[in-house]
Order: structure tokens, then C-alpha cells, then sequence
């Protein structure tokens, strides 16, 4: 015998999750299906819903600006990942030597990571200022040739994008690795200890190796975060000199609402999220699979 | 972990070991200031006159402190044409993010316990699909969402802006809640069904009280995810409504006028500040957000 | 070659706490030592200090003659068995049992033939090319073995090896271990929680209680003739039957359990503690192992034998024996008698026990009471 009422409760949690999960199918991947398409119209002020084929990635492929925007990324991503990796790993392990303050110190090695890339940009702005930052402050210090102007030097402003990148981000990956040092087992510590591996080999061939999920998934949100950077251009650079450091996300944003070209911003946010599939979606599956057994 | 299990094994001793931890802890110290010094900057530079600025380095001490540029930064700084400083963008950025947060994390403790403690069917192909949302390019949905809030007659507003932190903020909290309630005991609410309570009753009485902590990571992970955004705020807001980032990128890049470096740094730790102040408090679940990101936390 | 190891006044203490407080310990070459106790004893701390995994705060330790306080555990000629196994999740087996080698720069030829002298002892040959993960746990139980087995070191340091593993297969790696330790004959310190494994293993057992040795013997000894209260408790299963009372002097010396129905009093004429000078009153603990409690006529009549009735309360069949559980005081004892003995629950049951095997406690100190004896120090 079930009443109304029951049936409804049993029912309850897919209730429940329906309208979210309807949400989520409507403002996810409704949007994505309404850029994908936009991409292959016409729309340039305003969005023409018209099918006009590639047309919108041929010009897409045709602008230079993209071209560099791509080649930024390309650089950024790399240096940002790479570095960020290495002081990460670094910083772990020396944290990882039974360190007194070593509370303290995470403090300080992570905090930047709470701050807005726009303050970061901000105030690194103000340091690598080419006239009152750092050049200024090596011409006192008695280099009187001392220049550093890479700030509004097209060929290296990119560059000063990593830097801050780095000192935000670095510390996020010494408390990932962090983490995935302390979760190796006292026993298999010991157990190397009596087999009479010193420290560095003990890092070298035990604990790293065995923290390649660890590495993995410390790339792929540096990755992540590297292919989404906007904020920080546009603290930093604003995309200039020129468009010297523009990056995709820069790109499409003044494409979309600065240029007013729908069609060419809607296909490079096309290409955005196919780069970003190619990465986290193996990783989801993979990691959701893990999760199952 | 205050007793290293692996601390105690003897290690050969000599000056060697001794030379090493100075250098480690040279190195760290080194580190420590690569961190501190941009800090340091903020705030000297902020409390410094604009005649000291042009005639100091950046990392000098400042010799004689004024708070001018506080003053400024908080009530008379130009936003575009308007000159009331940060104050009314830290409000709006308050206004925004109190209820965004709110909403998020509690519809995500929600859908991660019905995901995870009544598991029905499909329930992993939904779970998978929100979670996709949560590492989309936000570029691909700025269009349609314009246009969208356009229709809504949102376009501008704070409300707007609260609707879309909600939206996307929800792929994380459900991701949050569904690690953690992964880890509570099918048992526990098996217990709870058999003492006649159901799907909300298991959830109010027996589940989220549990939840404390996972519920201060996400709370913590909001907060900073959507008070540090620029990108939505930047889009989807005009003038007068703009959050405080997109507030601050306008003091600093204004054109017109002097540069006014110490007014720029105060602006800046004005608008960092609510952040690091939750940093400082409650760092360890700050970083436990940090990692929940790797999926399995 | 085997060798000795000797602690001096040995002490660990974390952070202000004591957990080893002060042992003095000889063990011969080629002995096999078992560390036993409850947990947080200080078993595995003790272990750990011996291979160098931790620093005494004070005291020394000796392994084959030499002070190795300061000596690294690479050092130290000894290998260890772990109980997680503590395997390198990222080697294969062959990269595990030669990684140890290796640190070491022993040539290749004579870590080849190392290891296959070892994998065909403990039948891993086939799995040298397998990660860790893709074994099973007895498996993996092997190769922690072959790690610790293949550099031939002059004592193993074994750490509670078999809890991990279900009881089949733990009795049989007890039996394994036991063979290896015959064929090797080297030194080995085995520390574990299971006092079946420390009697069916060792030469001589170390009975730990709360940092200190309470009794170092041979597991005939410890078992038989336990110093005091808590090692004739810890070992033995099920458990002595520990009944409190007070000794009463009427015509011959008895001991009247607290509690007991009218008349039941245990004779101790017969005991070893017949002879005792305490006065009449003292509080004192009977100890009666189940195996001397059993059916009225059952056995071979004997010298020193009391007979008593009492109600069954609880019947447990094992197979071989069973057990009857029955209560003087409310404190459940029990028997264990013959299967055909059994008698279901509620019956009056006449019980005999062999009072030749009973211990007598002082119930102050806990230390055992014996006839002539001056009341005896633990020995440590």
C-alpha cells in the first residue's frame, strides 16, 4: 500500500535534483550549443541566426591578433606551468625536512593565492614599472645602466605576466605537493631508511615517483588556470602594448564586447573549449572511473 | 602533525647535515621573501606621500606615514566619472557575494547528498555533467548570458550578477559536498531511514550537522572565487553596479590626471583585504578548498 | 652469522611522555624474540629504536658488540619486515627486493643471484615483474619477506607482519616464518599483539606492560609460572579466570571468592601457595586457566582436586572443546570441558578443578603468592 505521499518521497531526491541539474543543462551546455552555433552564422553587432558555415573560423585563422594571442599561450602556459611546477616541488620538499615554523611559512608561501589577480596585477604593475620599480631601484643601487622595461616592451611583456602568474600561483603547487608528500606511508619511509637510501634518494626514486596522480592533477589545474588567464592580463598589460600580450580569453573578450564581433568571438570561445575538453575531460573520466572501484 | 612518525631515525651526523639546514632554511627564507616583498610594497607605498614615491624606490621605508591615500582610495578616488573612491563597489561586491555564496553552497549540499546518499539512476552521468560545467571556459557562455540577463532585465545589476556566481558557482559546491558525503557512512543514513526519517528529515537532522566542516571549505571557496572575480563583473556589470575588482582595475588604469601610485596600493589592499582577512583566519580550510579542486581532495 | 643485541637502560620519551621506561634487555645470537603487550605498550617503539628508526633518549643499544646509538639503520646489519609491508608502490617486486642492494652497490651478478635464491625460497619467481599493487596480500607478504631476507643482514626486525593478513594465511606464514628462522638462524625480534603467535613462535617471549618488560622467559615459563597478575592474564585464550577473594585460616588455608555462594571456598593446601604467612583476610586473586576447570570425573583423579556446583549460565561450543560460562559474583568464569560433558544452559554443573595448577595473586600488587618465597621483584 503507498500513498501519495510516499511516492512522492521516493521520488524526492531526483526532485531535488532535477531543477538544479536542468540549470545546469540550460545555462552549461544551452550556452555552449547557442555560442557553438552563433559560430558558424553571420552575427556581428548583433547575433543573425543564419548558417554561413566556417566562415567565422576562416577570419578567425586569418587575424594575426589571434595568432599571437595563441602564441602567448602557448609561452605562458609553458614557463607558468613549468615554474610554478619546479618552485612548487622544491618548496615541498624542503618544508617536508621537520621544519619548526613550518606553519608559518605555508602561511606565507600561499596567501598570495587569496588575493584577486587583479590585485596581484596591481601591484606588480607598480614593481616592474619601468620607470619607478625596479630599474629604479638597481640605478640607486649603482647600476646606472640598469634598464628593465619589459612591462611595455612588446617582445617581453609576456613575460612579466609569468612572473606574477608564478608568484601568485607557485604556492598552490608546493601545498598540492605538500599534501601528496605526507600522504606517503611512515613504513615505506622507514622501510627506505633501513634499505639505506639517503634523503635524495629517497625523493628521487621512492616519494616522487609515487606521486604521479599528484603531478597530474597539479597540472592540469595549472593548465587550467593558464587557458582561462584574463584578469591578470588586463591588470597587468591590459592586453598591451598593443596586443602584445593578449591571450584567448583576452582576445575573445574584446572581440565580444569592445569590437562588437559575435561571430569571430563566439568561434574563438569555440576553440577555448575544445582545448580545455582535450585536457579535463580524459581527466574526468579517468578520475570519476577511479572513484567507482 | 606535530610528531614526525619518520622524524626520529637516526641519521649520521658531522658538519655536513649542519651546512644542509642552513641552506634549507636560507632557501625558505629566501622563498619567505619573495612572497613578502609585494606585500611589503602595498603597503609601504600606501602610506607614503607621492613626493616620496618620485624621489624613493619602491622598496624604501617610508619616512613619514599618511593615510591620504587610504582616505582617497576608500571616498574620493575617480571610478570613470564618478569620484566616491571604493566604498559603494565594496558594498556592491558585499550585496553580491553574501547571497551568491549562500545560495551556491547550500544547493550544492544538497545536490551532493542526493547524489551520493540516494543514489539513483543517472545519477553519475548528472554528476559528471555539472562537473564538466565547473572547468568550461567561462568565455563560451559570456555571450548568451549577456543576452539572457538582457531578457531577464538583470543586464547591470547586482542580482544579476548573483544569479550567474550562483549558477556556476554550483558545479564546485556540488563537487565539494559530493567528496565529503562520499566519505560519511551509507550506514548512517541507512540507520536514519530505518528510524522512519526521510529525505529532508535525514538531511537538516542527521547529515548537515556533519557537514561543518566541508560546509566552511565551500563557504571559504565561494567567497574568494566569487569576491576575487573580475571576468563576470567586467561583463556583466555597468558603472555604477561594478564590483569592487573591476572598481579597482578602473582607479588604476584611469588615463587622466597624475599617477597616484599610493592611492592605486591602497585601493588594492582594500579590495584584497576581506580575502586575505578570511585567509588568515581559516588557512587550513582555505588550502583543504584548494585541493578539493583535484577532484578527490 | 647472527648476532646479540643488548639495551641498557633503555628510554624513549615524545615530547615529555614516557614511553619506554627503562629496559634492560640480552638477547643471544640466533634467538627469536617476541615482543608482546596490549597496544601503546611501547612493543613497536622498542623495535623501532633497535633498527634506528627512532633515537633513545637515553640508555644503550648493542647489536653484535657494538654501540650503535648513533649508527644510521643502513648500518646497522638489519632488515625489517613491516606491517602495512611498506612496499615501493612504484617498483616492481624485483625493484623492491633489489633496491636494498642497490643503495648499497653490491655488483649485479650478486644481487641476480641474491635474488633468485630468495624468490625460489619464498616462491615469488614468478611474480618479479609485477607491481605491488597487483599482488595479493600474502603475496605482498612474501616480498617484504624477500626484501628483508635477500641482504642476508645478521638480525630481522619484524613488526607485527601478519595482522594484515586473513587467519588461514596467517597461520601459515607463522609456520613459514618459524621454518625460516630454523634454516637461517639468525637473530629476529618479532613484535606482536596475538600471544598465540608469540608462544608458537618464539625462544623466549617479552611480556611489555606500559614501557617496562614485566617477564622475559621461554613460553613454557611464561605461561606456567607468569611473574604476576598481568601476564597470566595477557596470555592464554580464553583468558585465566581471575576470581577475587580473601584467605581464611580454618583448620587448613582456603580462599573464600568474594561474593561466593555459602560453603564455596577453594583449598590451597595443595597449592604451591600452601605454606603461605599473610594473615587471615588478606585480599588476594585465585588464577585458574579454563583448561583446569572441567567436568566432575572427567579426568584421571588426581591429588590436589575440588569439586563444586554451580548453575551453567552460557554454553559455547569450539569444536574440540567446549566452553562453559558460569558466574560466582556475577563475574562470568569459565570451563572448559569435553564436548560429551556439555550441559545446556540452567543446569546445576558439577565442576572440578586441579587446585596443583592454580595461582594465587596478591591483590594489591598483583604479584604472584607463593609458599617460602620472599615476595618476588619483577624481574625485568
Amino acid at each position: 500500500m503507498t500513498s501519495i505521499g510516499q511516492r512522492i518521497e521516493r521520488r524526492l531526491p531526483l526532485i531535488v535534483v532535477s531543477p538544479l541539474f536542468a540549470l545546469s543543462l540550460f545555462f552549461v551546455y544551452g550556452f555552449i550549443a547557442w555560442t557553438i552555433y552563433i559560430s558558424f552564422t553571420k552575427s556581428g553587432v548583433m547575433p543573425v541566426y543564419t548558417l554561413n558555415g566556417l566562415a567565422q573560423y576562416d577570419r578567425l585563422w586569418a587575424t594575426p591578433r589571434w595568432y599571437v594571442a595563441l602564441r602567448n599561450l602557448f609561452i605562458f602556459s609553458g614557463l607558468f606551468i613549468s615554474i610554478s611546477m619546479a618552485i612548487g616541488i622544491l618548496l615541498a620538499i624542503l618544508l617536508d625536512q621537520r621544519v619548526r615554523a613550518e606553519g608559518v611559512i605555508r602561511t606565507i608561501y600561499l596567501y598570495p593565492m587569496a588575493l584577486s589577480f587583479i590585485v596581484t596585477g596591481t601591484v606588480w604593475k607598480w614593481i616592474l614599472n619601468p620607470g619607478l620599480g625596479i630599474e629604479r631601484l638597481m640605478r640607486q643601487a649603482g647600476f646606472e645602466g640598469f634598464t628593465f622595461d619589459w612591462l611595455v616592451n612588446s617582445d617581453y611583456a609576456i613575460y612579466t605576466v609569468v612572473i606574477a602568474a608564478v608568484w601568485q600561483s607557485s604556492g598552490y603547487a608546493m601545498a598540492l605537493f605538500l599534501a601528496g608528500l605526507r600522504s606517503v606511508d611512515d613504513e615505506i619511509l622507514k622501510a627506505a631508511a633501513i634499505d639505506g637510501a639517503g634523503p635524495l634518494r629517497v625523493y628521487t626514486r621512492i616519494v616522487l615517483p609515487s606521486l604521479h596522480p599528484v603531478f597530474l592533477s597539479t597540472i592540469i589545474i595549472l593548465a587550467h588556470l593558464a587557458i582561462k588567464s584574463f584578469d591578470l592580463v588586463i591588470a597587468l598589460t591590459g592586453g598591451g602594448p598593443g596586443y602584445a600580450t593578449d591571450m584567448p580569453a583576452t582576445f575573445m573578450y574584446a572581440f565580444a564586447f569592445q569590437r562588437s564581433e559575435l561571430g569571430v568571438a563566439a568561434a574563438s570561445a569555440v576553440m577555448m573549449l575544445m582545448t580545455v575538453s582535450a585536457i579535463i575531460v580524459p581527466y574526468l573520466y579517468s578520475e570519476l572511473r577511479g572513484a567507482r572501484k | 602533525m606535530s610528531r614526525h612518525p619518520t622524524g626520529g631515525i637516526v641519521r649520521g651526523g658531522g658538519p655536513g647535515t649542519v651546512a644542509l639546514r642552513v641552506v634549507l632554511f636560507a632557501v625558505l627564507g629566501v622563498f619567505c621573501l619573495y612572497y613578502l616583498v609585494p606585500l611589503f610594497v602595498m603597503i609601504s607605498t600606501s602610506v607614503k606621500s607621492l613626493e616620496e614615491i618620485r624621489n624613493g624606490t619602491f622598496l624604501s621605508w617610508p619616512r613619514a606615514i599618511t593615510f591620504d591615500a587610504w582616505d582617497k582610495a576608500w571616498s574620493g578616488a575617480c571610478v570613470g566619472v564618478r569620484c566616491d573612491g571604493l566604498q559603494p563597489y565594496v558594498w556592491n561586491s558585499v550585496m553580491m557575494a553574501v547571497p551568491a555564496v549562500f545560495l551556491s553552497t547550500t544547493l550544492g549540499a544538497l545536490n551532493g547528498y542526493a547524489l551520493t546518499k540516494w543514489r539513483f539512476r543517472g545519477a553519475d552521468i548528472i554528476f559528471a555533467l555539472i562537473l564538466f560545467g565547473a572547468f568550461i571556459p567561462f568565455q563560451v557562455i559570456l555571450l548568451p548570458m549577456a543576452r539572457t540577463l538582457g531578457v531577464m532585465g538583470l543586464a547591470g545589476t547586482v542580482p544579476g550578477l548573483i544569479l550567474v556566481h550562483t549558477v556556476y558557482g554550483l558545479a564546485f559546491t556540488t563537487l565539494f559536498f559530493r567528496n565529503f558525503f562520499i566519505g560519511v557512512s551509507d550506514g548512517i543514513v541507512q540507520a536514519a531511514k530505518v528510524d522512519g526519517a526521510g529525505f529532508f528529515g535525514i538531511f537538516f537532522r542527521i547529515v548537515l550537522p556533519m557537514s561543518l566542516p566541508a560546509i566552511v571549505v565551500t563557504v571559504i571557496w565561494q567567497f574568494t572565487q566569487i569576491w576575487n572575480d573580475f571576468l563576470f563583473g567586467v561583463s556583466f556589470t555597468v558603472g555604477d553596479s561594478n564590483p569592487v575588482t573591476v572598481a579597482l582595475n578602473n582607479v588604476v588604469n584611469t588615463s587622466t590626471g597624475v599617477k597616484e601610485y599610493n592611492v592605486d596600493m591602497a585601493a588594492a589592499i582594500i579590495a584584497g583585504l576581506p580575502t586575505l582577512f578570511v585567509y588568515v583566519v581559516a588557512g587550513a580550510y582555505f588550502v583543504r578548498g584548494l585541493s578539493a579542486g583535484a577532484i578527490k581532495g | 652469522m647472527a648476532a646479540g643485541i643488548r639495551l641498557d637502560k633503555i628510554r624513549k620519551s615524545f615530547g615529555g611522555t614516557d614511553v619506554i621506561k627503562g629496559i634492560d634487555l640480552e638477547i643471544e645470537p640466533g634467538e627469536f624474540v617476541v615482543l608482546v603487550g596490549p597496544s601503546g605498550c611501547g612493543k613497536s617503539t622498542l623495535l623501532n629504536l633497535i633498527a634506528g628508526l627512532e633515537t633513545a633518549t637515553s640508555g644503550e643499544i648493542s647489536i653484535g658488540g657494538h654501540m650503535v646509538n648513533t649508527t644510521p639503520p643502513r648500518d646497522r646489519d638489519i632488515a625489517m619486515v613491516f606491517q602495512s609491508y611498506a612496499l615501493y608502490p612504484t617498483k616492481t617486486v624485483r625493484g623492491n627486493i633489489t633496491f636494498g642492494m642497490q643503495t648499497r652497490r653490491i655488483p649485479k651478478a650478486d644481487q641476480e643471484a641474491a635474488l633468485q635464491e630468495f624468490s625460489t625460497l619464498l616462491q615469488i619467481e614468478h611474480l618479479l615483474e609485477r607491481k605491488p599493487g597487483q599482488l595479493s596480500g600474502g603475496q605482498r607478504q612474501r616480498v617484504a619477506m624477500g626484501r628483508a631476507l635477500v641482504r642476508q643482514p645478521a638480525v630481522f626486525l619484524f613488526d607485527e607482519p601478519l595482522s594484515n593478513l586473513d587467519a588461514k594465511l596467517r597461520i601459515e606464514m607463522r609456520t613459514e616464518i618459524k621454518k625460516l628462522h630454523q634454516r637461517l638462524g639468525k637473530t629476529v625480534v618479532y613484535v606482536t599483539h596475538d600471544q598465540i603467535e608469540a608462544m608458537t613462535l618464539a625462544s623466549r617471549i617479552a611480556v611489555m606492560d606500559n614501557g617496562h618488560i614485566r617477564q622475559f622467559a621461554d613460553p613454557a615459563t611464561i605461561y606456567e609460572n607468569p611473574v604476576d597478575m598481568f601476564v597470566a592474564g595477557f596470555m592464554g585464550s580464553p583468558p585465566m579466570n581471575m576470581i577475587p577473594g580473601r584467605l581464611q585460616r580454618d583448620g587448613g588455608l582456603y580462599m573464600v571468592p568474594d561474593g561466593a555462594p555459602a560453603g564455596l571456598r577453594f583449598p590451597l593446601a595443595e597449592t604451591e601457595s600452601a605454606d603461605l604467612d599473610m594473615p587471615d583476610g588478606h585480599k588476594v586473586v585465585l588464577g585458574l586457566r579454563p583448561e583446569t576447570i572441567f567436568a566432575a570425573g572427567s579426568e584421571l583423579p588426581g591429588p590436589a582436586r575440588f569439586a563444586f556446583d554451580l548453575p551453567v549460565d552460557v554454553v559455547e561450543p569450539t569444536g574440540p572443546d567446549t566452553m562453559i560460562v558460569f558466574q560466582i559474583n556475577g563475574q562470568d568464569l569459565i570451563a572448559r570441558v569435553r564436548p560429551a560433558d556439555a550441559q545446556p544452559a540452567g543446569s546445576l554443573f558439577r565442576f572440578e578443578v586441579d587446585m596443583a595448577k592454580a595461582k594465587l595473586f596478591d591483590a594489591a600488587t598483583g604479584r604472584r603468592l607463593q609458599s617460602g618465597q620472599p615476595p618476588k621483584i619483577p624481574q625485568a
